[in-house]
Parts: structure tokens; C-alpha cells; sequence
């Protein structure tokens, strides 16, 4: 494999240097071709713009932010702090030649393509400036992915404690945490987290663990997709935008919003000039507390606002439909489950489910459950049978995603969803209207609010609630499967490595009730 | 223009130091030779990189070091310690230990001479022999041929 690779460090004298001998002599021993820029003290001389298409994938070892870094948008990358590079560059060679792996082999001119459109061109690669950038869409992609990898361990820790405590404490261990109605019985809210060890058991601690792990899914993915664009800067005014998003009930998409913001305000704050005098605490408290200032006002005012008045009409509109065919309204809700995933329409939709129960009706619960398990339920069935389609680290995340679809979890999709929106979302509602539509057409009817397929011995009709289920889970995941392989090259596709995944459950607040 | 001499090495550091004796001792012989120019401004330099980050690496390696304007030339002093010293590496002390001192501003030559010592720091040939040097002359010419100068 060839590889290109960076090393810094803060006073760039010593472990760039180390970092980088020890990336070459690893790389040598294990037969691969590397070009190291080392940006210290020493100058560097920069990669060629021949190195970096000729690459494979990139290394970066570095403890300060890499210079130049949307050089390598077109790249797998692989990244760790400085003394990874010296104490473990094999490590690092492994994991980019896994990176490599699973990527398929495209024509090198191909490669600089970042639109996802087959080059006009194939001598293009001549043409290639040494100033070369990637197009827009390119460095969204590997903004956005940069955030959703930090964010799958939070789903995956999250999601499957909530799962294992279903599991070991019964679909009712939710009400019992947090209070709500199950199946007729009424459950208080446990105000103080100790006092769930004593009163509902390990199973309770599990989930309280699960859905405070969930709870920062939005931050992180907001956090880290600002890291992208901005790198340190970029942390906390993603996070804190992220937080607001979460108040502010704009689900994952406000989550992108707040990281797209904050790494634009913060590289927008760096590019005005300042005296010399203040350079030195810009980074430490004039652009945290300018940044902080500007992402916070802008998402509570400008993204909040029509976001509660949206749900206020959406909701009336609901409401309003009563009375409609049942398999129209089951379908509709169906469209809203997966449409922004624990974003506020899904919320509408959920919460429409839970009044709809308080007022005796529990069919609308019983769509609203089918709908939002067959996102990820989908993209689990589609990593599966059409593996070539998806990297390695897709299948993975896949693997979980068959347990967080069956318990209702649609938080198993958001990290897919997030990376390739465009493609995965519209899957997803098409699959969930058919699993809505159709179990309310079946009459399928569920007494709880949340618990996925451990609640099935509650449901009305089970038999043919799991039709409805296996039926939009089918839809999704054939749909989905083709939007993979539409408009988009192979390699541009394995760039956005995590795309899988589905939409719409019931937020980590609607098992939060 | 070399960067260290037997000067500026010491084959026995004492037993029970820690980092900051270490780095003293190292940098007195720096300041000895004039190649630091200000003793106690190089060494809150360097005390000052250190608390960045550790300087200790896998392999029983201490590089405490920093760029100032207290070092008029770019230059390595160069201890060893039977016992170790403690740098914060994960693997426990180093017993090879190099106070790097860079000029601040210098020019590219002598930040591409430190950057060949770093790089020779991976070589376990390279820390072989300065491990079994027998005096502190031949483990400068050790070095001082390392990094080709």
C-alpha cells in the first residue's frame, strides 16, 4: 500500500522526527511505500501533489492540528497522537491497511474525483494542480464522518445497555426509571439515580447507564464534526451546540447544524486579524467564549424557534387527521418515525402514539412501535446481504443494529444517517410509512410505549404486526441497498465509511418517555 | 558544527534523581560549554515543554528538551542512569536521557540536525551502542556521527 503520512508536535524538534523514522522503518519492513511530511521546526517539504494521489491512505501523528489537512479529503485517514507514531506505527499500519481493505480498488484519476460523478476526464490526474482541494462535497463528507465515528461507540455502548436491561428487566424497566404508563400500569419517576439500584435493580442501572450514554450522541456528533473543520477550536462550540440542540428538540439534524456552525464560526473568528498582543489568548478564551456566544444564540433563536412553532403545527395537523382512513394515518406517521430520527417530527409522531394510548386507542402506538424498529432492522439486513456494498466498519456496526432494531432503539441508525443522509433517510420513511400503514391496517395493537419485539406477547394481532414489521424492514433495505449503488463511485461511497443506517426510532427521550 | 561533546555527556547519573535533577545536571554542562547561555530561563523552558507532555518513551528514552532563546547553538547533552529516571513514559524509567536544546529562530540546519538525532532515536543499534559506550568521548562520537555531523 502506499501511504502518505504527517507527524507534529508541539515544539517540533523531537517526536515529529521520531515519529516519523518510525513510520518509515515500519512501513519498509512491512513492504509498503510511505512519504512522511514532518511539519517541525525544521520546515517540511511538503507531499507532491503526485504523492497524494498516487496514496492509498494517510497517517496522521500528530498532537497539534495537522497542517493542510483538506489535502487528504480524498483519503482514508488514520489518525493518533504523536507517540502512537513512535511506540506503535505498526498499529497505525495495520489500521490503515484495514482502512485499505475496505476500500475497493479504483482507477487512481478516479480517485481525486470528490463530486461522486465519474470524471469527465480520465488524463485528469495531469491536471491536478499542486494547490489541489477537494470540492464542497468532499470535505462535508469527511466533516460529517469525522463526527459520526466518535459518535458509533456512544451508540453502540448506549444501545445495547438499554437492549440488555429490556432484556433482563422486561420492556417496562423504561416507565419504571423514568415514569409512564405500561400496559395499564403507572410508574413514578425515580428523581434520585441511586435510589434505582434499591427500587427496580440492576436492570434499571443499566438503562439509566444506556440513555445518559444516549444523551450525548448529538453533542459528540456536533462536537466532532466542528473537530473536523476546526480542530481543537471546533470542540466546544460543537458540544455546547450540540447540548442546545438536544434542548431544543432538533434531533440529529440540529446536531449537524450545531457542528457545521460552530467549525464555520470558529474558522471565520481565526481569519480576522488580531494584534500580536491578543494572538496568545485567542485560542484559550476569545474564540471559545466568541464562538460559544455566536453557535448559542444562532440555535436557540434562529434554529429553535421554528422548530417548536413547526411542531406546534404539525401536531394540530395530526390531530386534525383523525378520522382518515387508519392505514393513511399509520403511514404518515410511518414517514415522520424516519424522518429525522428523535429529531421533532419523529417526536411529534411519538408523542402522538403516547396521547393516543392515554385516550384508549393503541393502535396508533402499535404503527408507530413497527415503523420506527425497521430502520435499523433494515440497514442490519442490508449489510448483510449486500456486504460488497458496505465497509467493514458498516457490517459491524450492522451486527448491533439487528438488536437495536428489535427493541425499538432507532438511535442504531442515526450514525448511518448521519454520514449519507441523502441516500439513507428516504429509504428508511419508505419502509416505515409500509410498516405503519400496514399495522394499522392489521389493527395491530400495543398497550406500551416502547420495548420493540419483547413486547410482542402484548400486541393485538402479533402475527401480523411482524409481517408489517418484516414487510417495511424488506422495503427499506431493498431501498436502501440501491441508493448505495446509485450517483455515487465505490470509493467515493467507502469514504463515508459508517453510511449505514437507519432512521427514526423513537429517540433515546422516547424510551426516556 | 557538532551538537554535543564528551563535555556534555555523563555516563553515571547519580541513583534516586528525578527528571528535574536529571535535566539540571545535563543542562549545568550545556551552560558550562556556552552553548546554553541562561541556565535557569533554558531549563523553565524546557520545564515548561515538559508539562505540555511527558518526554519519556517506550523503550527506557527521556528527550526533556525545548526551543529558547536561552541556546545560542543547537545542541544535545547526553546522561545515562543504571537505575532510570523517570519521565512519564508508560513503561517505566529511562535510562537514556538527551536534554535537547534548539536555538529559537535558528535557521533549517540546525533544527535538520536535532531532527536527525530524533530520528536516529528509534534505532535500537543507535541506543545499543550508547548503552554499552565505555566513556563519555565515545558516546559523543556516537551521536555526533548519528546524526552525520
Amino acid at each position: 500500500m502506499r501511504i502518505v503520512a504527517i507527524t507534529a508536535c508541539p515544539t517540533g524538534i523531537a517526536h515529529t522526527y521520531m515519529a516519523a523514522e518510525s513510520l518509515e522503518v515500519a512501513a519498509k519492513a512491512a513492504g509498503h511505500e510511505i512519504v512522511v511530511e514532518t511539519q517541525g521546526s525544521a520546515g517540511s517539504t511538503p507531499l507532491s501533489a503526485e504523492e497524494l494521489q498516487n496514496a492509498d491512505v494517510a497517517i496522521f501523528a500528530a498532537d497539534i492540528g495537522v497542517k493542510g489537512r483538506e489535502r487528504f479529503a480524498h483519503l482514508p485517514i488514520v489518525e493518533g497522537p504523536v507517540k502512537r507514531g513512535i511506540n506503535d506505527a505498526q498499529g497505525m499500519l495495520s489500521e490503515a491497511q484495514a482502512a485499505v481493505d475496505a476500500k475497493p480498488a479504483v482507477d487512481p484519476a478516479a480517485k481525486l474525483d470528490t463530486s461522486g460523478k465519474l470524471p469527465a476526464n480520465p488524463g485528469m490526474a495531469s491536471v491536478v494542480a499542486p494547490g489541489y482541494k477537494p470540492g464542497p462535497g468532499a470535505l462535508l463528507r469527511t466533516w460529517l464522518m469525522t463526527g459520526v465515528s466518535y459518535m458509533i461507540p456512544f451508540v453502540a455502548a448506549g444501545g445495547l445497555l438499554i437492549a440488555i436491561a429490556f432484556l433482563i428487566g422486561g420492556p417496562e424497566i423504561a416507565s419504571k426509571v423514568n415514569g409512564g404508563t405500561f400496559d395499564g400500569q403507572t410508574y413514578k419517576e425515580i428523581a434520585d439515580i441511586t435510589d434505582i439500584w434499591g427500587q427496580v435493580g440492576i436492570a434499571g442501572v443499566l438503562f439509566k447507564i444506556g440513555t445518559t450514554a444516549f444523551s450525548m450522541l448529538v453533542p459528540i456528533l456536533a462536537g466532532y464534526i466542528a473537530y473536523g473543520m476546526a480542530d481543537r477550536q471546533g470542540l466546544v462550540p460543537g458540544i455546547v451546540g450540540g447540548l442546545l440542540a438536544v434542548s431544543i428538540n432538533a434531533g440529529f439534524l440540529g446536531g449537524l447544524i450545531a457542528g457545521l456552525l460552530a467549525g464555520a464560526v470558529v474558522l471565520a473568528i481565526n481569519r480576522i486579524p488580531v494584534h500580536k498582543n491578543v494572538r496568545g489568548i485567542m485560542p484559550t478564551v476569545i474564540v471559545p467564549l466568541v464562538s460559544v456566544t455566536i453557535v448559542g444564540i444562532l440555535m436557540i433563536a434562529v434554529v429553535g424557534s421554528p422548530i417548536a412553532s413547526l411542531m406546534g403545527t404539525i401536531t394540530d395537523w395530526l390531530e386534525g387527521l383523525n378520522g382518515t382512513s387508519a392505514w393513511l394515518l399509520g403511514g404518515l406517521l410511518g414517514l415522520m418515525m424516519a424522518v429525522d430520527m428523535g429529531g421533532p417530527i419523529n417526536k411529534v409522531a411519538y408523542t402522538f402514539g403516547v396521547a393516543s394510548l392515554a385516550s384508549g386507542n393503541q393502535e396508533v402506538m402499535g404503527a408507530v412501535i413497527a415503523a420506527g424498529m425497521t430502520p435499523p432492522l433494515a440497514l442490519a439486513l442490508s449489510t448483510v446481504v449486500a456486504k460488497k456494498l458496505w465497509t467493514t466498519e458498516e457490517r459491524e456496526a450492522g451486527k448491533a443494529a439487528w438488536l437495536l432494531g428489535a427493541s425499538f432503539i432507532t438511535e442504531g441508525a442515526i450514525p448511518f444517517a448521519a454520514a449519507d443522509p441523502l441516500r439513507v433517510i428516504p429509504s428508511m420513511m419508505a419502509g416505515s410509512a409500509t410498516a405503519g400503514a400496514l399495522s394499522m391496517a392489521f389493527s395491530a395493537s400495543s398497550p406500551a410505549p416502547h420495548g420493540g419485539i419483547w413486547i410482542i406477547a402484548l400486541i393485538g394481532t402479533p402475527g401480523l404486526w411482524l409481517v408489517a414489521i418484516l414487510a417495511g424492514t424488506a422495503v427499506s433495505a431493498v431501498c436502501v441497498t440501491f441508493a448505495k449503488t446509485v450517483g455515487r463511485q465505490p470509493a467515493a461511497k467507502a469514504d463515508a465509511q459508517a453510511a449505514t443506517a437507519a432512521a427514526g426510532a423513537p429517540s433515546l427521550t422516547t424510551v426516556a418517555g | 558544527m557538532t551538537i554535543t561533546t564528551a563535555d556534555l555527556v555523563e555516563l553515571e547519573l547519580p541513583a534516586g534523581i528525578d527528571s528535574t535533577q536529571a535535566t539540571t545536571i545535563l543542562a549545568e554542562k550545556l551552560a558550562a560549554s556556552g552553548r546554553v547561555t541562561d541556565q535557569a530561563g533554558f531549563l523553565a523552558d524546557v520545564r515548561a515543554r515538559e508539562e505540555q507532555m511527558a518526554t519519556g518513551l517506550e523503550g527506557g528514552i527521556g528527550i526533556p528538551h525545548a526551543r529558547s532563546a536561552h541556546v545560542a547553538q543547537a545542541s544535545v547533552a547526553f546522561g545515562r542512569s543504571a537505575e532510570g529516571v523517570d519521565f512519564g513514559a508508560g513503561d517505566g524509567p529511562a535510562t537514556l536521557i538527551f536534554l535537547i536544546a534548539a536555538p529559537d529562530g535558528a535557521g533549517a540546519d540546525h533544527m535538520k540536525i536535532l531532527g536527525a538525532l530524533a530520528r536516529k532515536l528509534i534505532h535500537a543499534e543507535f541506543k545499543d551502542g550508547l548503552r554499552e559506550a565505555p566513556d563519555a568521548a565515545s558516546a559523543a562520537t556516537i551521536i555526533n556521527e548519528g546524526v552525520g555531523a
